[in-house]
């Protein structure tokens, strides 16, 4: 859309009604400034509480031009670029891509100019040159909750520093990483420090990088905090019209936000797409209020990080023991030729074949992880000649919510996979091997994620774990050595019987 | 240097592996849109298929056509208003569900690339096809506004082509939420342009990105022909 241009304010094409004057695009203009809040404005409460924190395309806001722009006017919302040019280098406003390759551009309808588009953030609407961003600059909203926690559970003692520590990020707006192991029972202690937020007016956000773990998460949360509105925002959803002081979302839907968030708590900070897309990092930066805490959740972090918090560089937190009280099942290392060519001439390694054969005599479910799908598709026939129930599931297979809940029944005595089981998903009783775990896929966290299935029930806190190799990579011991490490520790603390 | 260059897919946005060899050597790489895992997801239009709409027969119950020509064309056919309007349509794939994905992100997201990825085929069959101005159908001036572009005139112009607007919609309805029989009995929602050439005793291609039911392909040729065009055939990226 363009804009005419006055001395001191722009008005939207769409109003402008019979005033001359140049028109331009967003992206065209220096400097466009918001205009000074008139406090005697009354404003309307609720485009405050739809549009206060967030970042929106106008197709987003269910609220007329005329209305929005009359805030404007006022001081209360602002128009701000979607995509800026400088003749070399473009920049994405709402996703921070600057990346070439994920731009395009057409002949505009709207703007009747050649107008550049951001395709990373493609799929939450397109953001041109010709694109406003609009945003709330008006009063944020006030919320005040007595005492809103209900919760009856009580923590163990390791998950109580944890606790402490996050209340006191949230109270000091500080930047925290929580690392703890699979099965340390992460979301219990985050209850008191977003009490602590919800009780002191302050907004947060618990952003995750998996649609389904958003679902599991609201209802356990809504739970415990049964009078407080929680906004669950996901690829879709329908919470996306509401102010909520707690909200949970994946880390996708942070784009959407804008200096929202006085805390703001990313799991599984090292799982895709987090880590790998600088795009969602960008996006976490930009949700959260400049003095806003920070808090990492994580059951690996990267190796800086690891190092930073050893050498006490790095504010955090370590729970080195699960809830149950077991110490975490250490993987062994099985040398197993080259696989890949015996895989491909139409044979499993023995050693591979034995271990199979001993799950399925003595019946123990158990998960087998390939590098890819290709190699995995390739073997499987040759594991079904074992037993015909065994099945393989990857990322795009449509059946794979099928196959999972196949496995949690005992219908599938064994299940080949990719990564995509690595983290999240639990089975109670079950061994784990990696097939090839030299490979690149398998790095330190992968590796310690894939470690993290076993042994989760507090009936079943043991379990074999198998890395089947051909030479053991760096990060192979690493992952090891981690899991060893905090044995070690949990130990010493006297976090496990054992 | 640009001999070595990885793309990144316009799809999945993995990288398109450079095929080496002495064409590409002499000519300079050959650019692939779309990566192969991604490519081999779109149903090529295969023979036997519709002599008129070029929807596949072979999945189809022979119930269904008699001597090459679908039961829905023999309907057409029968209609004396719709008799032989449309001489013939030629789509490039069929509208399976991945294709579905990728004209809702072309065209609903607003995502223009995608019309790259199919600009190289698309040349070559306008290259068969003998006609004298290809025309896109186009969109009511809202939604060309609320889209920013119109997919048939991008698709007509990555593939190289000068589409000449010879056409406006005046009915502005999404065509999506309609049933196949609203559709055939719909009111025109085509006139012709006041800026449009003339066109008499002219072989024109009409392009869109879906054929579905036709209808709308057969509301633009009727027009067309009403106005002194001598026959209009279609070119469609995919056969619903």
């Amino acid at each position: 859309m363009l804009f005419l241009k006055k001395d001191e304010y722009v008005i939207p094409q769409q109003l402008v009604k019979g005033e001359a004057g140049e028109f331009v695009r967003i992206t065209d203009m220096t400097n466009p400034k918001a205009l000074p809040v008139d406090p005697t404005f009354p404003f309307n409460q609720n485009l405050q509480l739809f549009l206060s924190g967030r970042k929106l395309l106008l197709d987003e806001i269910p609220f007329s031009l005329e209305e929005i722009h009359n805030h404007y006017l006022h001081g209360y919302v602002d128009y701000r670029q979607g995509v800026i040019f400088d003749g070399k280098r473009l920049y994405c406003c709402r996703c921070g891509n600057k990346d070439a390759v994920f731009f395009a551009s057409f002949h505009c309808a709207r703007c009747k100019k050649k107008c550049w588009y951001c395709r990373k953030c493609i799929m939450m609407g397109r953001v041109s040159q010709c694109t406003p961003l609009i945003i709330w600059t008006g009063p944020t909203p006030h919320f005040s909750f007595q005492k809103s926690l209900k919760w009856q559970g009580t923590l163990s003692p390791s998950q109580k520093d944890a606790s402490i520590k996050i209340k006191e990020a949230v109270r000091e707006r500080k930047e925290l990483l929580v690392w703890a192991v699979c099965g340390a029972g992460k979301t219990e202690m985050l209850f008191e420090g977003i009490e602590e937020a919800i009780q002191s007016g302050k907004r947060t956000a618990i952003a995750t990088p998996r649609t389904d773990v958003v679902l599991e998460l609201t209802p356990r949360f809504q739970q415990v905090f049964p009078d407080i509105p929680i906004a669950s925002l996901y690829g879709g959803s329908e919470d996306r019209h509401r102010y909520s002081p707690l909200v949970i979302a994946t880390t996708h839907q942070l784009l959407r936000f804008h200096e929202a968030f006085d805390c703001l708590i990313i799991d599984e900070v090292d799982a895709f797409p987090y880590s790998a897309d600088e795009m969602l990092q960008t996006a976490a930066e930009l949700a959260r209020k400049k003095n806003g805490s920070l808090i990492f959740l994580t059951a690996t972090p990267k190796e800086v990080w690891q190092a930073e918090c050893y050498r006490g560089k790095r504010n955090c937190v370590i729970l080195p023991a699960r809830f149950h009280r077991y110490p975490l099942p250490i993987p062994s290392f099985g040398w197993c030729g080259n696989w890949r060519e015996k895989v491909k001439k139409g044979q499993i390694p023995l050693k591979i074949l034995q271990w199979v054969k001993s799950r399925l005599v003595s019946g123990k479910q158990a998960l087998i992880f390939f590098p890819h799908i290709e190699l995995m598709e390739q073997a499987l026939p040759y594991f079904q000649k074992m037993d015909g129930r065994i099945e393989a599931v990857h990322s795009e297979d449509p059946n794979r919510k099928e196959k999972v809940q196949a496995m949690r029944t005992g219908d599938i005595p064994i299940l080949l996979t990719t990564t995509i089981l690595e983290r999240g998903v639990t089975f109670p009783n079950i061994d784990v091997a990696v097939v090839g775990a030299e490979d690149d896929t398998f790095t330190e966290s992968a590796l310690v994620q894939i470690a993290g299935r076993v042994g989760r029930s507090p009936q079943f806190p043991t379990g074999d774990i198998t890395f089947f190799h051909y030479g053991i990579t760096r990060a192979m011991i690493r992952s090891r050595n981690q899991l060893l490490r905090m044995n070690r520790q949990a130990r010493m603390k006297g976090l496990i019987d054992s | 240097m640009q001999l070595f260059k990885t793309d990144l897919c316009l799809l999945c946005s993995s990288p398109i592996a450079p095929t080496i060899n002495w064409e590409s050597l002499l000519f300079g790489p050959n650019q692939k849109p779309i990566c192969e895992k991604c490519y081999a997801q779109f149903s090529p239009i295969r023979e036997p298929a519709c002599k008129i709409c070029n929807r596949s027969l072979d999945k189809l119950n022979p119930k269904f056509y008699q001597d090459g020509v679908c039961n829905d064309c023999i309907k057409w056919q029968q209609s004396s208003k719709w008799k032989n309007v449309l001489e013939k349509n030629t789509s490039l794939f069929e509208y399976n569900d991945f294709m579905a994905e990728v004209i809702a992100r072309f065209k609903y997201r607003g995502d223009y690339a995608m019309a790259k990825i199919f600009s190289q085929q698309l040349k070559q069959l306008l290259q068969n096809i003998d006609y004298d101005l290809l025309v896109p159908i186009p969109l009511s001036e809202e939604r060309l506004y609320e889209r920013g572009f119109n997919q048939a005139d991008s698709l007509a112009l990555e593939a190289g082509a000068e589409p000449i607007n010879l056409l406006r919609r005046i009915h502005s309805e999404k065509q999506s939420k309609k049933s196949r029989n609203e559709r055939i009995h719909l009111p025109q929602v085509f006139q012709l342009s006041q800026a449009a050439p003339p066109f008499q005793n002219k072989h024109i291609l009409l392009i869109d990105d879906v054929y579905t039911t036709g209808s709308t392909l057969r509301q633009a040729a009727v027009i067309l022909l009403q106005a002194g065009a001598k026959t209009v055939q279609s070119l469609t990226l995919a056969r619903g």
